[in-house]
């Protein structure tokens, strides 16, 4: 009763993997869709960290690394478009950005001349 | 002990993932997160890996949540508004979930047979010192690959991100 199967790890990981997907599916904020992609990515990092365990060796863990590393770059990039889209767009909902569907409109003509003032001293 | 410290982490965890998921603010998604990823660096703890366990706290529960929590702050993120979800994902999206879980959880269950029991202190391998030589010997030139990969990231947000200074 003093150990746990290393099962229970997996199927944890499963779980959470499980949640982020549904979270990524069901979501239509976009800020809220990337924290889905995370819980995914950490719900895949327990696996590895649950076979580094198992295997008894350390790589697993090193995966886990590269994976953190990688993911905090991804949120770095991910971040700053969703701030260019939103800038641009004025929008966080994913329905709304589907220019790549749709035709693209152009922005809104008064926004510009708002801007036009502010620059010119 | 250990059966104790797994089961009451693994429930917050879940708990915490599972308000990610239905909280209807960002913000309140984002302090969920935080909650998942600090239970998630207890059960790496239990499992042997110390040093993944502080990345995972200062890493992800500190820096990447920060930069989360800054930018729904900057732009001002409320209420999401629900309009009709697609016809795809509305009829094959909870069926296609379940399907996924119950093949995770019967591949957990059945793939490894063999895997050995989990007990706290068993296998100490993921001290700093073990992945630090792991990492600068076995995995030198993926270690130098992601410094480049982290400075394109890093350039390519300031890109992104800055104001046009035309």
């Amino acid at each position: 009763m003093n150990a746990v199967p290393l099962s229970w790890y997996l199927t944890l990981s499963g779980v959470l993997f499980t949640l982020g997907a549904a979270g990524f599916l069901f979501r239509r904020n976009i800020i809220t869709v990337f924290m889905s992609i995370e819980l995914m990515l950490n719900a895949v990092n327990l696996s590895f960290i649950s076979f580094s365990y198992a295997f008894r060796r350390v790589d697993g863990q090193i995966f886990t690394f590269f994976v953190m590393v990688v993911a905090a770059a991804e949120a770095a990039v991910g971040l700053a478009i969703i701030l260019t889209v939103f800038k641009n767009r004025n929008t966080l909902n994913i329905d709304d950005l589907n220019s790549m569907k749709d035709e693209y409109q152009p922005a809104q003509p008064e926004e510009a001349s708002e801007t036009a003032p502010v620059s010119v001293p | 002990m250990d059966v104790i410290l797994f089961l009451v982490f693994a429930i917050i965890a879940v708990l915490c993932a599972i308000n990610v998921v239905v909280q209807t603010h960002p913000i309140a998604s984002a302090l969920s997160l935080i909650g998942v990823m600090g239970s998630l660096a207890v059960l790496y703890l239990l499992l042997g890996a110390e040093f993944i366990a502080a990345a995972q706290v200062i890493v992800y529960a500190g820096a990447v949540m920060v930069l989360f929590v800054f930018v729904i702050m900057l732009l001002n993120a409320g209420e999401e508004v629900h309009r009709g979800r697609s016809f795809v994902v509305q009829v094959l999206g909870a069926p296609l979930l379940i399907a996924l879980l119950g093949l995770l959880v019967y591949f957990a269950q059945r793939l490894f047979p063999g895997a050995p029991m989990v007990r706290f202190g068993a296998f100490r391998g993921g001290t700093a010192v073990a992945v630090g030589r792991a990492l600068f010997t076995q995995y030198l030139l993926p270690f130098e690959v992601t410094s480049v990969l982290i400075l394109i990231a890093i350039l390519g947000a300031i890109v992104l991100a800055r104001k046009e200074l035309d």
